[in-house]
């Protein structure tokens, strides 16, 4: 039994308030009333994924997730909320009575498969260290190895940003 | 009973950030309210306290006695959460901030990312308590938020990459190490590096303006076209909090701005380097925000925007450009 008291029984407490927080999020996110709540729930579901990254040795990438997904996809998933939802709220009504128990069973499967999946394989530990995850290696990664997918992506951007100023403006002439 | 040491240490900090942010808060109220006094040729409070100085307080007192209303109307946990969600970010910046060099809660190696991944959290925090809170003036402040906020976030980050690229290192302390021994070394006068670091402060100076919501910027809270913005239906302690949140952040961004560009606890003539350079640095630009805030009126909207997509974003990317050539070529 390891004391509360000491800097490792705390971090464990952590992860668990993370691993709690990630869940609730979730549950938040597909459950509540109104869509902006969903959001909320969104964000904290990825705060929440952000502490793992961090328990992971991964922090570059816990921040990234708060700067990028919280700080960024929420709030534009916020605004276009903002700009779409009527501002009564809209109780999503259910049209099948077995939709709920359903989809319970679909995820219980897929937890039940993937953690047997997890469980039963032999995990291999890897030779060496490849990469420690630090800023220095993330980018040399990007640029050398995977740099055509890192272009692939940005391509993938820009067709995003082209495609919307071009609805916009189509909008825009009616 | 055993206590790991670590546990104390880390007790101690929290408590010690937490208390630093909240007297802050509670402080730059009174230096903003004495500062307006006398640019405006008044005196600003006087009564409670010499100078008024516990004035402050009484006003926390106050806030504290009042009755949290929560209008019928309004989403109830946004609208309790949202200012929360302005302030914990703020305070957990303040963890990774060197104010010395042995002082410092934690020193990540990416401490610079932190700061602005956790800044990104505020929008966040205006946004639901605007819309939850249900009302016109606030979905309108909440749009003008977002962006003015997309706006200013690129100048900014755009010059933090090209100080990035010139340190070579995200780890504040080190930053600062890389500028000690006069103000010859530090950052803003960095001009083997690129000619133009004067400009980057300036414009790092004014993203940070724009990103704490404060005048000539405060298209958020814009009291003489929309009420108070974001903040119209908060009362008591709820309006306090997000009042402290935003001049927690006001300390963070010019906390940032000393760091990367004014050498920190360096001592620009090489004399007791220390934490109360870094508090003076720190205070005078805060002394500089609340001036320009008396000074200069409000812009509009589209002034607003136009100065961040013309003319900061173009000079701060042809800055990144001409620095890195700079350090390609000598």
């Amino acid at each position: 039994m390891m004391s509360l008291l000491t800097a490792e029984g705390l971090s464990g407490l952590l992860f668990l308030v993370f691993i709690g927080v990630t869940l609730a999020g979730a549950l938040v996110a597909t459950n509540a009333r109104s869509l902006i709540r969903s959001v909320a729930g969104l964000a904290l579901c990825f705060l929440g994924v952000a502490g793992l990254y961090y328990y992971l040795n991964s922090p570059f990438v816990a921040l990234m997730q708060i700067l990028i997904y919280v700080g960024a996809v929420c709030v534009t998933i916020i605004f276009a909320v903002m700009l779409a939802e009527s501002s009564d709220l809209k109780r999503v009504t259910r049209r099948n009575g077995l939709v709920g128990p359903l989809a319970f069973l679909t995820s219980g499967i897929l937890i039940w498969a993937l953690a047997g999946l997890a469980l039963k394989t032999e995990w291999r530990p890897a030779p060496c260290l490849l990469n420690r995850g630090t800023v220095e290696n993330l980018g040399q990664s990007l640029l050398t190895t995977y740099s055509m997918s890192f272009e692939l992506i940005s391509v993938v951007l820009l067709v995003a940003v082209v495609g919307s100023l071009v609805l916009a403006r189509v909008g825009r002439d009616k | 009973m055993h206590v790991d040491p670590e546990i104390i240490r880390l007790l101690a900090f929290l408590i010690g950030v937490i208390a630093f942010a909240a007297l802050n808060a509670a402080y730059l109220v009174w230096l903003e309210r004495k500062e307006a006094g006398h640019i405006q040729r008044r005196i600003g409070p006087k009564e409670v306290g010499p100078f008024g100085l516990l004035q402050p307080l009484v006003d926390g007192i106050k806030l504290m006695t009042k009755q949290l209303i929560v209008p019928a109307g309004v989403d109830p946990v946004l609208f309790r959460i949202a200012p929360i969600l302005v302030m914990v970010p703020a305070i957990m910046s303040f963890v990774t901030i060197p104010f010395s060099e042995t002082l410092v809660a934690r020193n990540l190696d990416i401490g610079l990312l932190a700061i602005f991944a956790f800044a990104s959290v505020n929008v966040l925090g205006l946004l639901l308590g605007a819309w939850g809170s249900r009302n016109k003036y606030a979905v309108i402040s909440a749009a003008r938020v977002v962006s003015q906020n997309v706006a200013y976030e690129i100048p900014m980050l755009v010059t933090v990459v090209t100080l990035v690229m010139i340190t070579g290192t995200m780890n504040l302390h080190n930053i600062v190490m890389q500028q000690q021994g006069g103000f010859w070394h530090w950052n803003i006068f960095n001009f083997s590096a690129s000619p133009l670091m004067p400009v980057a402060f300036l414009i790092f100076f004014v993203c940070m303006l724009a990103e704490t919501n404060r005048a000539p910027f405060d298209m958020a809270e814009a009291e003489s076209e929309l009420v108070a913005g974001a903040f119209t239906e908060y009362s008591g302690m709820g309006f306090g909090v997000f009042f402290m949140g935003e001049y927690a952040n006001i300390v963070i961004g010019a906390s940032m701005a000393t760091i990367l560009f004014l050498g920190g606890w360096d001592c620009p003539f090489g004399l007791f380097p220390g934490v109360h350079w870094f508090l003076i640095k720190m205070y005078f630009l805060i002394f500089t925000v609340i001036w320009i805030r008396w000074t200069y009126p409000r812009t509009t909207f589209y002034g607003l925007l136009n100065l961040s997509w013309k003319i900061l974003i173009p000079i701060s990317f042809f800055n990144l450009i001409l620095t890195s050539a700079m350090l390609k070529v000598f």
